[in-house]
C-alpha cells in the first residue's frame, strides 16, 4: 500500500495515540454478568432463526424422497450425492449468477466511484443535499424501480428509440429480456451500497494529502491512482462486498427483466424448487453451495485486500 | 489536482484549447449530473405513471389523471398489503432495535468470552444472500410445521435487521470518547447516572439511525418475505404478484407517496441539524 | 468565594503510599510515595511515558493501583469509585459533554451531589473563569482556550479536596498558555484548593508550582521547590530536564577545608563541598554542572578573569552564536572537544562574538553543582530540542 496508509494518516486517531497511561476504554467497575445478559436476547434470536435454519438447510440437503411418497415428503438419508447431482445439473446457472454479479459489481464500482468522489471533494456546501439525493431514489420500492426499468428498456420505449437513432443499437435489437437488461437492473439496485461506503472512505481522506502529492509533482490522475484510491480501499472493499453478495443470489431482476431460458440465476432455481416444484433437497443443496462459495470468495477477497474490521 | 500551466499573459488561448481545459476540470461535475439523472430515471417513471389513466395494466401511457391519487386504495389488496408492510415494519424495527442495541453495547463496552463467535454470528447474515436466508428459515418453519403468515414474516425481518442495528449502534458507541464517561464519574455520577445522562443521549443518534435502517430494510424486503409469508401480502410482494397480471397505478401512487414522505423527513432532519449547529 | 489557603481543601493532605501500577510486564508507576500538602500548587513533571498521567488517574480513581494506597486526609480512598472521592479532574482533552450547554456542564457535579442553589454556584464558577456570557452555548461553539476554562470551572465549582489537572494547557498556543498559567495560579491562590498539575513542560511547572516532583520511568527523581530543583539537581536527569546544564567530567584531586579541588582536563577548579549531591558525596569521579546563564564569557586566550576566586576554563572557541533578543546563546567548543552553552544577557553593551572567536569561560564556584560521575550524562536531555550537545565519554 502507499506510504500515506503506512503512516496511518487520514485516520482521525492521530491525537488518540496513547501510552498505556491514557488508554482506558471501559469505565471502572462492571459486573461480570452484564455482557451476557445484554447479549442473550439478540444472540438467542439469531441462534434460533439464523443458525438453526442454516443447519436445517444443511440437513435438508441430504434428504431424498422415499419411493411412493407424496410430493413434499422427504426423509433423511444423508445422501451426499445430492451435491454433485444438483451442482452438475445447475452448474451453468451458478456460473451465470456469479458472472452477472461480478459484471454488475464492476459496473457499479465504475459508476459509483466518480460519483462518490464528486460528492466528497467537489460538492462543497451541497454535500449533504447530494448525499440525500443519492439515497432518495431508493425510497421507492425496489420492485417498482425494477418494473420501471422494464418499461424504460421495453422495445418501444423512447430510450431504445434514441439508442437506435444513435446507431448504438441495431434496428431490431432489444435490451429487455436479455442478460444485458438483467445486469443493468442488478447494477442499478445496488448502487447506494456501493456509493455510500466509498463516499465514507473518501470523506476521511485528508485533502492535504492530495495537495502534498501535487506539491511532489504528481498530476491529477497520478494522485488519484497513488494516493486517493489506495486510501479509499476500505470503502471500495466494503462496497464491492455489499454489492456482490446480494447480487449473486438475486432473482427478481432475472425474472422481471430477463428471459426464463437464457437468464436463469441460482436464486430463480432455489425459489422455484422450494416454492413451486417442492424439491426441497435440491433447493437446499443449491442454497448451501451458494452460501459456501460466497463465503470462500469473501474470505479470499478480504485477506487479499487486508481489511480486517468490516463489522 | 493538476496545476494549470501558466498562460502567456496578454494572449488568448484558442477556443478549442480553452474548451478542452474547461471540460477536463469540470468533467467530474458533468459526470455527476449524468449520474444523478440516471439514478432518478426509474423514480421519475414511477411517479409519472402514477398519473396514468390506466386500467389493469400500467405499461402504456393512456392519459393524465388524478384519479389514482384521489383513491389510492382503489385497487384491491393494495392497502392491505401496505398496512401489513407498515405493521410488520414497526414491530420488527422495535424488536430489532432493542435487541441490536443491547448486543452493540455488550460488544463495544464489555469484555467477555466468545467475542469472535458473536462477531461472526452478527456478520454472517449480512454476508448471506437473501435467497439463502429466506429459504433456510422456510426450511425451519416447514420442519416445525409452523404456519406461514404475518408473524413468520416478522420473525424473519427481526432476524436480518438485528445485524444492521448492531453495526450502526456499535459504530456510534465506538466513536464516543470514553473520557466523557470518565469525566462524568469524576463528577460524582455513578454508573447508572453516567449511562442515563451521558452515554445514552450521545449514542441516541446511532440508535435512531439503526432503527431507520431497520425499518427501510424491512419495508422494502421482498425475497426473504416471499419465502416466509404464505398467503400474506406485503407491499413489495403485492407488486411482485401483480407484475404478471398488471400492476395497478395505485401501487405507483403509494410508492411515490412513501418516496415523498421519506424525502421530506430526511430533508427536514438535515435542516434541523443545520439549524441546531448554527445556534 | 472563600479565600485563603488550606480553608477550602479542609486541611486534607493528599498522600500516596508505595503506589505501584503494572500493565502486564510494564511498570508504569514504581513504588511511588508522595505527600502533597493541602492548599499547595503541586506539579508532576516528566517526559511522556514517565507515569505521571497514570499516577494522576490513580488518584482520581480512574485506574486501580496494583499495589499501594491513596489517602486524602485520614480517609483511605484506594478502593473507592471515582464518584465517591472528593477529587475532580481537568482532562487534557477537556471532555466537555457535547450535548449539554456550558452552564449544565459546569453544574453537572453539583447536580449529581444534590447540592442546593446549583444555578448560582455554577454561574459564580463561570464568572471566576470569565465566561459568564457563554452559559447557554454548546462546547462545540467555544474556542480551545474557552473550553479549557469551562473544564476548569466544572471541576472547581465542586470545591474538591484535590483538583487534578492533566496537561490542561497542552493544546493552547504559546501566548494563551502563558496567560492561562497566570490565571490558574491566581485562581488557585484565590480558591485555596490543592492543585496537582501534570505536565511535561518544565517552564510551566516552574512558573506555577510551589513544589515539583520530577518523574522518570515511574519513579520520582527529585522533589522540591522550583529553585531547589534548578540550582541543586540531584541527578543528571533533573539537571538536563530542567533547563540547560553543562555537564563536564571532573576528578577530585584534593579536599581543602569545606571545599574541593577538582581537575577538569588539566585545569584546577574549586567547589564548595555543600554543592555535592547526596549521591556524589564521597565519590572521586564527578560530573559537575554549571547553568549556561551563570557562566561569564571573556574574549581572548588568556584567563583574563576579574575575580581571582572564579573558576576559569580557557581555550574555548565560539562555534555558534544565536541572538534571541533577551540573550545571546553561545556554543563554545573546548579544547577537549566538548561544546558548552553560555547565555549572555543582552545588556546592550558589546556586540555578538562571531563564530571562531577565542574565548575563556569563568564562573563563581558556588554556582557549580556536582553529580555522581557514574550516572548517565545524557539522561533527561533527549526530549529537549535545544539541549547542549552532551559530553562524549
Amino acid at each position: 500500500m502507499s506510504v500515506a496508509q503506512g503512516i496511518g494518516v487520514g485516520e482521525r486517531q492521530a491525537e488518540d495515540r496513547t501510552p498505556p497511561d491514557d488508554d482506558e476504554a471501559r469505565p471502572v467497575g462492571r459486573r461480570r454478568l452484564t455482557p451476557y445478559l445484554l447479549l442473550l436476547p439478540g444472540m438467542a434470536w439469531l441462534a434460533v432463526f439464523f443458525v438453526v435454519p442454516l443447519l436445517t438447510l444443511l440437513s435438508t440437503s441430504t434428504q431424498t424422497r422415499p419411493e411412493g411418497a407424496e410430493i413434499g415428503v422427504y426423509t433423511q438419508t444423508f445422501r451426499l450425492a445430492n451435491y454433485p447431482d444438483a451442482i452438475s445439473e445447475y452448474f451453468e446457472v451458478f456460473v451465470r449468477s456469479f458472472t452477472y454479479a461480478l459484471i454488475a459489481t464492476l459496473l457499479a464500482l465504475a459508476i459509483s466511484y466518480p460519483l462518490a468522489y464528486a460528492i466528497a471533494f467537489k460538492a462543497g456546501r451541497l454535500r449533504n443535499i447530494l448525499l440525500v439525493l443519492v439515497v432518495a431514489p431508493f425510497f421507492v420500492s425496489f420492485l417498482l424501480r425494477t418494473v420501471a426499468w422494464k418499461q424504460i428498456l421495453a422495445d418501444n420505449s423512447w430510450v431504445l428509440d434514441a439508442l437506435r437513432w444513435l446507431h448504438l443499437l441495431s434496428e431490431d435489437g432489444r435490451i429487455i429480456n436479455t442478460p444485458l437488461a438483467v445486469v443493468i437492473g442488478i447494477t442499478y439496485n445496488f448502487l447506494p451500497f456501493m456509493i455510500l461506503p466509498i463516499y465514507a472512505s473518501l470523506e476521511r481522506v485528508d485533502p492535504r494529502l492530495m495537495e502534498a502529492a501535487g506539491d511532489l509533482y504528481a498530476n491529477g490522475l497520478t494522485t488519484l491512482r497513488k494516493v486517493t484510491f489506495p486510501l479509499s480501499m476500505p470503502g471500495v472493499v466494503a462496497g464491492t462486498l455489499l454489492t456482490f453478495i446480494p447480487a449473486a443470489g438475486d432473482y427478481v431482476n432475472a425474472t422481471l427483466l430477463g428471459d426464463p431460458v437464457r437468464t436463469t440465476m441460482v436464486g430463480n432455481v432455489i425459489d422455484s424448487r422450494f416454492l413451486r416444484v417442492v424439491d426441497y433437497p435440491t433447493a437446499a443443496v443449491l442454497s448451501v453451495t451458494l452460501m459456501l462459495s460466497i463465503l470462500v470468495l469473501v474470505a479470499f477477497y478480504i485477506r487479499r485486500s487486508g481489511t480486517e474490521e468490516l463489522v | 489536482m493538476a496545476t494549470a500551466p501558466a498562460r502567456p499573459v496578454g494572449r488568448r488561448q484558442p477556443a478549442g484549447r480553452r474548451a478542452a481545459r474547461w471540460l477536463s476540470r469540470n468533467a467530474i461535475r458533468i459526470y455527476a449530473v449524468f449520474g444523478f439523472t440516471y439514478l432518478f430515471i426509474p423514480v421519475a417513471y414511477t411517479l409519472v405513471f402514477s398519473f396514468n389513466d390506466s386500467g389493469k395494466s400500467n405499461i402504456a401511457w393512456k392519459g393524465f389523471t388524478l384519479e389514482k391519487w384521489q383513491n389510492p386504495c382503489g385497487a384491491p389488496d393494495v392497502c392491505t398489503a401496505l398496512g401489513n408492510s407498515l405493521k410488520i415494519g414497526l414491530i420488527a424495527t422495535l424488536a430489532a432495535t432493542v435487541l441490536g442495541t443491547m448486543v452493540a453495547f455488550a460488544l463495544a463496552r464489555h469484555r467477555f468470552r466468545g467475542r469472535t463467535t458473536t462477531n461472526l454470528t452478527i456478520f454472517l447474515p449480512m454476508a448471506t444472500p437473501e435467497v439463502v436466508l429466506g429459504a433456510s428459515l422456510l426450511a425451519l418453519f416447514l420442519n416445525l410445521k409452523i404456519n406461514l403468515g404475518f408473524w413468520t414474516i416478522v420473525i424473519a425481518h427481526v432476524m436480518f435487521c438485528i445485524s444492521f442495528v448492531v453495526v450502526t449502534v456499535k459504530a456510534r458507541i465506538a466513536s464516543l470518547d470514553p473520557r466523557l464517561e470518565q469525566a462524568a464519574m469524576d463528577l460524582y455520577a455513578n454508573e447508572m447516572q453516567t449511562f442515563r445522562r451521558i452515554t445514552l443521549p450521545l449514542v441516541a443518534p446511532g440508535i435512531v439511525a439503526g432503527a431507520l435502517l431497520a425499518f427501510s430494510l424491512s419495508f422494502d424486503d421482498f425475497i426473504i418475505t416471499n419465502f416466509n409469508s404464505g398467503s400474506v401480502n406485503t407491499f413489495p410482494k403485492f407488486v411482485w404478484v401483480s407484475s404478471l397480471r398488471g400492476i395497478p397505478a395505485q401501487a405507483n401512487v403509494i410508492a411515490s407517496a412513501m418516496f415523498g414522505i421519506a424525502l421530506a423527513a430526511v430533508v427536514l432532519a438535515q435542516l434541523v441539524t443545520e439549524r441546531r449547529r448554527k445556534t | 468565594m472563600p479565600t485563603g489557603p488550606a480553608g477550602s481543601s479542609g486541611g486534607r493532605d493528599l498522600r500516596l503510599e508505595r503506589v505501584t501500577k503494572r500493565f502486564g510486564s510494564f511498570v508504569a508507576v514504581d513504588d511511588l510515595s508522595l505527600t502533597i500538602p493541602s492548599g499547595s500548587f503541586f506539579a508532576l513533571l516528566g517526559p511522556s511515558g514517565c507515569g505521571k498521567t497514570t499516577t494522576l488517574r490513580i488518584v482520581a480513581g480512574l485506574e486501580d493501583p496494583t499495589e499501594g494506597s491513596i489517602l486524602i486526609g485520614d480517609e483511605d480512598v484506594t478502593g473507592s469509585k471515582p464518584y465517591k472521592r472528593p477529587v475532580n479532574t481537568v482532562f487534557q482533552s477537556y471532555a466537555l459533554f457535547p450535548h449539554l450547554d456550558i452552564l449544565e456542564n459546569v453544574a453537572f457535579g453539583l447536580r449529581r451531589r444534590g447540592a442546593k442553589d446549583v444555578k448560582r454556584q455554577a454561574e459564580e464558577a463561570l464568572e471566576l473563569v470569565e465566561l459568564s456570557s457563554m452559559a447557554r452555548r454548546k462546547p462545540a461553539q467555544l474556542s480551545g482556550g474557552q473550553q479549557q476554562r469551562v473544564a476548569l470551572a466544572r471541576a472547581i465549582v465542586n470545591r474538591p479536596a484535590v483538583l487534578l489537572l492533566d496537561e490542561p494547557l497542552g493544546a493552547l498556543d504559546l501566548k494563551l498558555r502563558r496567560q492561562m498559567q497566570i490565571e490558574l495560579k491566581r485562581i488557585q491562590t484565590e480558591v485555596g484548593l490543592t492543585f496537582v498539575h501534570v505536565t511535561h513542560d518544565q517552564e510551566e511547572a516552574m512558573t506555577m508550582a510551589d513544589t515539583i516532583a520530577v518523574m522518570n520511568g515511574g519513579h520520582i527523581e527529585q522533589l522540591g521547590s522550583p529553585g531547589e530543583l534548578y540550582e541543586e539537581p540531584e541527578t543528571t536527569f533533573v539537571a538536563n530536564f530542567l533547563g540547560q546544564s553543562n555537564l563536564v567530567r571532573a576528578a577530585v584531586s584534593a579536599h581543602d577545608g569545606d571545599g574541593l579541588v577538582l581537575d577538569v582536563e588539566g585545569h584546577k577548579l574549586a567547589m564548595p563541598s555543600s554543592r555535592l549531591s547526596s549521591a556524589a558525596a564521597g565519590s572521586d569521579d564527578l560530573l559537575i554542572g554549571i547553568r549556561p546563564e551563570k557562566i561569564h564569557l571573556h574574549e581572548g586566550d588568556g584567563p583574563g578573569a576579574t575575580d581571582k576566586a572564579h573558576n576559569v576554563l580557557p581555550g574555548g572557541t565560539v562555534t555558534d552564536a544565536s541572538f534571541t533578543g533577551v540573550s545571546i546563546q553561545y556554543l563554545v567548543r573546548m579544547p577537549w572537544g566538548q561544546e558548552l552553552m553560555v547565555f549572555v544577557q543582552n545588556l546592550g553593551t558589546g556586540g555578538v562574538l562571531p563564530p571562531g572567536s577565542k574565548v575563556s569561560l569563568s564562573w563563581d564556584p558556588v554556582h557549580t553543582f556536582a553529580l555522581d560521575g557514574r550516572s548517565d550524562a545524557t539522561a533527561g536531555a533527549e526530549h529537549d530540542d535545544d539541549a547542549a550537545p552532551v559530553p562524549v565519554g
